[in-house]
């Protein structure tokens, strides 16, 4: 099949970039998204062009670091998978496809596709932990934990980080990505000394460098394993119980 | 690497409890949804004691005055009334407020916009148009009370005789229009934000989510249906 590629180029993030154009012939439909992008670079190395510069690692749907923007929708049109999932069968024979970073205040672009998501991580290090000993692992079975909570918390960190939720989001909000890590350990029992305090220190970082939910619902469709913005609903109830919480053992101490 | 790393877009303010609360968009939003509900509560109780239209000239008025004696000889003359205009203010300054400032701070999330266009997928029209909606609402109520409380805006406008005045503003067609138009995007707006509210204040469970979009579009409907029919019945001729 052929496709006609229009690619975001730019240097880094302190140049403009512009869309370049691509004809691309001797596309198979088996190939992922990502092999498409390879065979376009090999193109443009043997005819001594720079290559298109994206992120990518595990290419299979876990690394979180393929995400780009691919005719609109982060991800691409498919549901429920990240960029290295998606397949050209998904697209007819002459399409015109579009591709272009993640784009958000806090994503200066590296190069091209590839975007710098390390504003997530400030999230994380805000209170994305829990506080266990150190030493040999502890007995999995110590502590029973119900089936339907361990199963939410599994399914809140089936997060991987791809920043998606924030690309599709029109405000460009991380709440997505955030009450997803801070529900994952939240519902645990695990996660409840640093509970209240978890869930202040992540949604004032997240609000330092993203926008603000009006619940569109636009992160829950991008998201390729299909988070619920439940979660979000379950972040807003634990951050306001936490203006009382907080100050009630700030009282405890003293 | 080329990597320029981020820098907050916001810097953080230490400041008292309740305002440190409401100098975050959580905080915002929580506000903005129990301002709105206050909101919902002030539109449908408004709704209903005007249908009393439909009974007659006699039973609206009656209605007006009875408005201003809730509380009868407890209470000073009006005190309840203004008790309730009062929070309702403070609601609607409130609500503005936050959806003002979060409006800020959403454009300068992504200051580069999408240049090969986005494909919406999830967020629907009413949800995409909340900050018009809720202006033209804004404007809509300052002409409504221009038109009907103050009665600057309603040449023929007498004080104490609302079934008067409504028939008369409701008879110039333009007038009419505009209150319909209005109304509609009042529903508008309450679609989202009466589903919206339940998601800020971490009111929900996967049990009633589906009840959440069945509680708006029914309230929705509700107000629209409601205020609609006044200037369509006047217009009609069916009150005059
Ligand atoms: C009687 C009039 C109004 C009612 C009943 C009403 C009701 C609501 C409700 C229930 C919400 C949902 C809150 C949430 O998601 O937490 C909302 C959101 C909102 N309202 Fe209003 N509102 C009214 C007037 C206004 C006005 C005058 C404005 C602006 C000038 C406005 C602007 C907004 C905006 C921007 C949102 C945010 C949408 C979002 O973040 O999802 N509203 N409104
Ligand atoms: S490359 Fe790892 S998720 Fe796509």
């Amino acid at each position: 099949m052929r496709v006609h590629l229009k690619i975001w180029r730019q240097k880094n993030a302190r140049t403009e970039g512009a869309f370049a154009e691509y004809d691309l012939d001797n596309v198979s439909h088996e190939m992922s998204f990502l092999e498409m992008l390879d065979v376009l670079n090999e193109q443009l190395i043997s005819g001594g062009q720079e290559p298109v510069a994206f992120d990518s690692d595990c290419r299979e749907g876990i690394c979180g670091m393929c995400g780009v923007m691919i005719n609109g929708e982060a991800h691409g049109p498919q549901r429920g998978t990240a960029t290295c999932q998606l397949h050209m069968r998904k697209f007819s024979d002459g399409a015109h496809i579009t591709v272009e970073p993640w784009r958000s205040r806090s994503f200066p672009v590296n190069k091209d596709l590839s975007v710098d998501r390390s504003a997530l991580d400030r999230i994380i290090e805000a209170g994305g932990y829990i506080t266990a000993p150190t030493g040999s692992a502890p007995e999995a079975n110590l502590i029973p934990v119900p089936k339907e909570v361990s199963d939410a918390a599994f399914d809140a960190a089936a997060c991987i980080g791809c920043g998606a939720c924030v690309a599709a989001c029109p405000n460009g909000a991380a709440n997505l990505f955030t009450a997803a890590k801070i529900a994952h350990l939240n519902l645990l029992p695990q996660g409840q000394p640093e509970r209240w305090s978890r869930v202040v220190r992540m949604v004032e970082t997240m609000e330092d460098h993203f926008g603000s939910c009006t619940n569109y619902g636009e992160c829950q469709a991008a998201c390729p394993k299909e988070i619920s913005i439940d979660y979000i609903a379950y972040m807003n109830r634990d951050f306001v119980k936490a203006q009382l919480k907080n100050r009630r053992l700030i009282a405890q101490r003293g | 690497m080329t990597s320029a790393t981020s820098t907050p877009v916001r810097t953080r303010r230490n400041l008292p409890w309740p305002i440190a609360f409401y100098q975050t968009a959580v905080g915002k939003k929580w506000v903005m949804a129990v301002t709105g509900i206050i909101l919902l509560g002030f539109v449908l109780v408004h709704m209903v004691g005007n249908l009393k239209m439909y009974l007659g000239e006699t039973d609206l008025n009656k209605y007006g005055v009875a408005l201003r004696e809730i509380g009868g000889d407890l209470v000073p003359h009006t005190s309840i009334l203004w008790a309730v205009r009062s929070l309702l203010i403070l609601a609607f300054v409130l609500h503005i407020h936050a959806a003002a400032t979060l409006t800020a701070m959403n454009r300068k999330a992504r200051p580069v916009g999408y240049k090969g266009g986005r494909h919406y997928v999830a967020a629907n029209y009413a949800a995409r148009t909340m900050r018009m909606t809720g202006v033209i609402v804004l404007l809509y109520l300052l002409f409504h009370l221009m038109d009907l409380t103050w009665g600057n805006a309603n040449p023929n406008f007498v004080h104490g005789e609302p079934y008067h005045n409504v028939v008369e503003s409701f008879s110039r067609a333009p007038v009419a229009v505009v209150y319909i138009i209005a109304n509609i995007l009042l529903g508008i707006h309450i679609y989202h934000g009466a589903w919206s509210m339940f998601q800020s204040l971490g009111w929900n469970n996967p049990r009633i989510n589906a009840a959440r979009r069945w509680f708006a579009t029914a309230f929705a409907a509700l107000i629209v249906i409601g205020n609609v029919s006044m200037p369509i019945a006047v217009l009609a001729g069916v009150v005059s």
